[in-house]
């Protein structure tokens, strides 16, 4: 199987693989937090919260990239904190790329989240605090159980997106292989360079076979999750 | 002694004031009104689900919203029961987690390890567990709804038109176990109910709800009876309750006879167990009033007593006037035409014999 592929080939899959993931479970405890405010929040801003999370889906994805490079790269007023206090440095990283992948699919994964948080009868919510549930608890075992399937579907689109985001990624970390090119990166490196047309089609499906990996995953786990959760 | 429950409150829903008091030691308690009379806010207020603009609430001695002193103790630390008019199960879980959902959240020492297998006999849903809620039917549903408030060690607990979205088989399915909660669990229960049926027998104390004031509050049978709370808007027909202990069935001809201390009264109804207690209805406009015993007619019971009281609510042109009738101890409402009153001289203290036709008792 490693003949088929190059080495260069292979990294750029498996580096996508770890962006992809590492962006969906670090935006995960964000996404639902927002979500939540979102959904149920009562406060001033709200709107403005609204738009800001929806912005990177609406802005071209160099615009994303060229901002963040502004605010985390190492000069940035964000990076520059980041690097003297923790020593994290996005820029240029695969921490960076992560951050790029995050935040192009945070609309998708609030967006799905808040709906599911939205549909949850709040009557049930209400039956369990009688019972003696406390509101935390309330959330943890009724709400977030009942809004699972929502939950698995904005992973999986915030994925599916980390995947394939390109233009917020070259922009703000380059294009390193090894370091910050993932499979989009890599595929556009194959068709600028003469007779990269054979690497640039066998990563191209690469890319459809875990796309649709993902999709199939997510169809499955929400039939599973809604089995269990059948609407009384 | 404190009363069990004691609320004073006043709540404002948009357009709709809610100014309600009551207290009560009853084991069943009924807020009775029509749709829109305020017993569900009311009941909510009580449940922690609303808190009152103003106002008291005191349970069991305990205070759980007093406005004027800033207090007011969330639904989850009130230990107070709530069945909904929807069952509310959460889909997520089996009945069985459905059912200990509130022992998770009990202090220890209220988990009774018997109170499971008592709580599954009495509502008799011990093989629905590994059930899911959506494969129960709406009477199944209810009765694990009840199960998880009992479960959940509640000191009251509040019944919202638990029967209401059941057909007519589902709630004479339900009703003998909220009797059995009612006599066996010790538990006192605030009951919301439009129908009086239910109330008439279910209820120990009733507390009749209308346009948000509680008019009434008191013995279910003397409430019940009482002829001023007739004319008001949404409330029963003047009736009479009267406890008995079912005699003979007759089943040749359909009848169960019910010994009550105004004598013996047979009823249109087979498959009552001998020797249990039963309550009876009777409408005051189905009574009719003679002064002698009367040979000749069709109604198969004839019940002697003396006219107690004389009111005339609707004033002095109404066409009607309610009587009460003390019948061995046992009132019994009479509605008649002022004319009969003044035809057959009665006043206060007349003897009279109370004819009640067999196919006009209810035995709800």
């Amino acid at each position: 199987m490693t003949d088929w592929l190059s080495p260069e080939e292979w990294t750029a899959v498996r580096l996508s693989l770890l962006v992809a993931t590492t962006a969906m479970l670090v935006s995960l405890p964000f996404g639902l937090a927002v979500a939540w405010l979102l959904a149920r929040g009562r406060f001033w801003g709200k709107s403005i919260l609204d738009v800001a999370v929806h912005l990177p889906l609406i802005l071209p994805p160099v615009v994303t990239g060229y901002l963040l490079l502004i605010w985390f790269g190492r000069r940035g007023p964000v990076g520059q904190f980041l690097y003297e206090w923790f020593g994290i440095v996005l820029s240029f990283r695969w921490t960076g790329a992560v951050l790029a992948a995050a935040v192009m699919g945070f609309p998708l994964m609030v967006r799905a989240i808040r709906l599911s948080i939205e549909a949850v009868d709040r009557k049930l919510e209400d039956a369990a605090g009688t019972l003696g549930a406390s509101p935390a608890w309330v959330f943890i075992v009724v709400t977030l159980p009942l809004c699972l399937p929502g939950i698995l579907v904005g992973m999986i689109l915030s994925f599916a997106k980390a995947m394939g985001e390109f233009g917020a990624t070259i922009t703000f970390v380059s294009n390193i292989p090894g370091e910050t090119q993932t499979l989009p990166s890599a595929i556009y490196t194959f068709t600028q360079i003469p007779n990269g047309d054979a690497g640039a089609m066998r990563l191209t499906l690469i890319s459809i076979a875990i796309s649709v990996a993902a999709l199939v995953l997510s169809e499955w786990l929400a039939r599973l999750v809604g089995r269990r959760i059948a609407v009384e | 002694m404190n009363p069990v429950i004691d609320v004073a409150i006043r709540h404002r829903l948009g357009t709709f004031d809610l100014d309600a008091s009551f207290r009560s030691d009853g084991r069943l308690t009924a807020l009775f009104g029509r749709s829109g009379a305020g017993k569900t806010s009311l009941v909510n207020i009580i449940g922690g689900l609303i808190a009152p603009t103003i106002g008291r609430v005191v349970v069991d001695g305990e205070v759980l919203v007093d406005t004027q002193a800033g207090i007011f103790l969330p639904k989850h630390r009130r230990r107070i029961g709530y069945v909904f008019q929807e069952a509310r199960l959460f889909p997520h879980l089996s009945v069985r987690q459905n059912l200990l959902f509130g022992r998770w959240f009990a202090p220890r020492s209220a988990r009774a390890s018997s109170q499971f297998a008592d709580v599954l006999d009495l509502l008799g849903i011990g093989h629905l567990l590994a059930r899911r809620p959506g494969a129960l039917s709406g009477g199944e549903k209810q009765r694990v709804a009840i199960g998880r408030a009992l479960l959940s060690n509640p000191r009251l607990l509040l019944m919202d038109e638990p029967l209401a979205s059941l057909d007519e088989a589902r709630k004479a399915e339900i009703l003998p176990y909220i009797e059995r909660l009612r006599d066996e669990a010790g538990i006192p229960i605030v009951y919301v109910s439009h129908a009086v049926a239910e109330v008439a027998r279910l209820a120990t104390t009733v507390a009749i709800l209308e346009a948000g004031t509680v008019r009434a509050c008191g013995p279910t049978a003397a409430t019940l009876s009482r002829p001023d709370l007739a004319r008001l808007p949404g409330a029963p027909e003047t009736s009479s309750l009267i406890e008995g202990r079912v005699g003979a069935v007759d089943p040749g001809f359909g009848l169960t006879r019910i010994e009550t201390c105004a004598g013996l009264i047979e009823v249109v109804r087979t498959g009552l167990r001998p020797g249990e207690t039963i309550r009876i209805r009777i409408l005051a406009s189905d009574v009719m009033v003679a002064l002698a015993p009367v040979a000749g007619i069709s109604a198969l019971n004839q019940l002697h007593g003396t006219v107690a009281e004389i009111a005339t609510a609707g004033g002095p042109e109404s066409g009607t006037v309610d009587l009460r009738l003390d019948c061995g101890g046992a009132m019994l409402a009479a509605r008649l035409t002022r004319r009969s009153l003044v035809d057959l001289g009665l006043g206060v203290g007349s003897p009279v014999v109370a004819i009640v036709k067999s196919v006009s008792v209810e035995t709800p």
